[in-house]
């Protein structure tokens, strides 16, 4: 259904019909499915990647400048290169470690190398807020570089943190929707392969709808989540 | 130089003999910037007895805080001698040098506390570090927030504090693990003068009790007139002058000394005190 064989209020109402559904649910699962796992490596390698970045830059902790110089320029390069060459890049890549080059899975490797770098940069940038004094205290105090990491950068961070990964996260959905297209399946694929090639508006509708929600659902769940934290800490 | 700041220096090398608990000799600390070489200490000589509260005072710029940072090596000096108790600070390798700053207390113009501990938590945090059980650190921060009379803070957040009340939280924080010397480096600078007042009340206080030393810095005079037994004048890296409060205050004899008192004369608004006796 689309808008050269029906009218504007038909199909929007078909968007909300069963048909329409029958096919963008089950692509909803998918997705949802997708951008969790990758949340999970975005999180995990994303904080291990920008706290290696901030402890061996040239002001930080445990100075390697030369090392810093170099992983820094690979996260670079990555995150210069356009989402979707990334996938392209990454696919048969996807084949060499999970044995195939389609479906959620393979997706998730190109999803994971094009998310980290952008997360890995934001913690960072996070992380150097924290103030000089704080960080001056704590190593007076005679702290460790690991405790100093857990005790104090993070912690302190935290709010912030929790920002930027929102902004991680939304940049997740909508890279995994690009990713759709590639064989990820998800919301994307149904966009581009009912709503374009087939030219069926609804479920064009239908699946866009439910992409707006998802952002706006992460977007009010961290940032009442930060706020929360601030407040708490009496901030604000 | 007068004959009563010869007598004094000869004074204060005896006290270096007997009984001194800090030592700084020929210290030298260089910044290199792009630009320019920056030479911020020019060969300190310094002797702290054990016990003693000794202030610091000198110019914006003068070193002081280069100076107390080398002290627990926050600063690392390009050559010279730093002694306090037994150890020669300057020599420690990496591991002993963190359980060394676990024994020296530090307090701080901003107070630098965690903004995502509370006030317990606060306290705590050097007990943490230094690896006490739960329990122990219970007890050890709540007799501390007694001490600083904070007990009914205890589960306040830093954000919910005024700068006095911060300032006894950093200053219980800096004596949770029972350290041997206590360094503040304009840790009432940010403060109102009567704030000031009950801080510096505090540190005495703790000097009392505890018999800790406490090595202040300020630009202050008022400070270290209320607070010290000792002083010395720090300018553009070199030490001037020093010995007894009193003796620099009511006959200094370098420049930077006079002027201080000059200032501290002509606007000093606080009607301070020498421990109960109107100047
Ligand atoms: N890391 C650094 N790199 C370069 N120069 C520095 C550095 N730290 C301090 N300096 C310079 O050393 C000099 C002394 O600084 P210091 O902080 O010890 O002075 P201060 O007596 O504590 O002054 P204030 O009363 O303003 O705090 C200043 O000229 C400062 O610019
Ligand atoms: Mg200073």
């Amino acid at each position: 259904m689309n808008l050269h064989n029906r009218g504007g209020f038909e199909v929007i109402k078909s968007a909300f019909g069963p048909e329409v559904w029958a096919i963008v649910a089950p692509a909803i699962l998918d997705t949802l499915y997708m951008t969790v796992l990758t949340m999970i490596f975005t999180l995990v390698l994303g904080l291990f990647l920008g706290i290696v970045l901030m402890v061996t830059a040239e002001e930080g902790l445990q100075p390697r400048p030369l090392f810093n110089k170099a992983l820094g320029a690979v996260v670079n390069v990555l995150r210069s290169l356009p989402s979707m060459i990334l996938i392209i890049l990454t696919l048969p890549l996807s084949r060499l470690f999970i044995g195939k080059a389609y479906g959620p899975e393979a997706c998730i490797f190109a999803l994971v190398v094009s998310c980290v770098p952008m997360f890995a940069r934001l913690v960072e940038s996070s992380i150097l807020e924290v103030s000089k004094g704080k960080i001056e205290a704590a190593k007076a105090m005679g702290t460790p570089n690991i405790p100093l990491i857990t005790k104090v950068l993070i912690p302190e961070a935290l709010p912030s943190l929790i920002r930027a990964y929102t902004i991680a996260v939304i940049a997740i959905i909508s890279v995994t929707a690009l990713a759709g297209s590639f064989g990820a399946g998800g919301l994307g694929d149904v966009a581009v392969r009912f709503g374009y090639s087939r030219f069926k508006t609804d479920i064009l509708i239908a699946a866009v709808l439910v992409l707006v929600i998802l952002v706006q659902v992460v977007q009010f769940i961290g940032d009442g989540l930060s706020k929360y934290i601030t407040k708490k800490r009496f901030l604000i | 130089m007068s004959y009563a700041a010869s007598h004094r220096s000869k004074e204060s090398e005896n006290i270096s003999d007997t009984s001194s608990f800090i030592t700084v000799k020929d210290l030298y600390k260089t910044f290199h910037t792009p630009e320019e070489k920056v030479e911020v200490l020019k060969g300190i000589n310094l002797t702290v007895s054990k016990g003693d509260i000794f202030g610091i005072i000198g110019f914006s710029g003068a070193g002081k805080s280069t100076l107390i940072r080398c002290l627990n090596r926050m600063e690392i000096a390009d050559s010279g001698v730093i002694r306090i108790g037994e150890h020669q600070i300057q020599d420690l390798p990496k591991k002993e040098l963190n359980l060394y700053r676990q024994k020296i207390g530090m307090i701080f113009q901003h107070f630098n506390l965690f903004d995502s501990r509370t006030v317990f938590q606060n306290v705590a945090y050097p007990l943490e570090i230094a690896g006490y059980s739960k329990k122990e650190i219970k007890h050890r921060v709540e007799s501390m927030l007694e001490l600083v009379e904070l007990g009914d803070k205890i589960n306040s957040y830093p954000g919910q504090l005024s700068g006095g009340q911060k300032q006894r939280v950093g200053i219980a924080r800096a004596l949770a693990n029972q350290p041997d010397v206590l360094l503040s480096d304009e840790a009432t600078s940010a403060l109102d003068p009567q704030t000031t007042l009950s801080v510096l009340d505090l540190l005495k206080d703790i000097n009392r009790k505890l018999g800790l030393t406490i090595l202040l810095i300020t630009h202050e005079l008022d400070v270290i007139k209320y607070t010290c037994n000792t002083m010395a004048v720090l300018e553009k890296g070199l030490i001037v002058e020093k010995g007894p409060v009193r003796d620099i205050f009511f006959n200094p004899t370098s420049e930077t000394a006079k002027l201080f008192v000059k200032i501290n004369a002509n606007f000093s608004a606080k009607q301070w005190v020498f421990e109960g006796e109107a100047i």
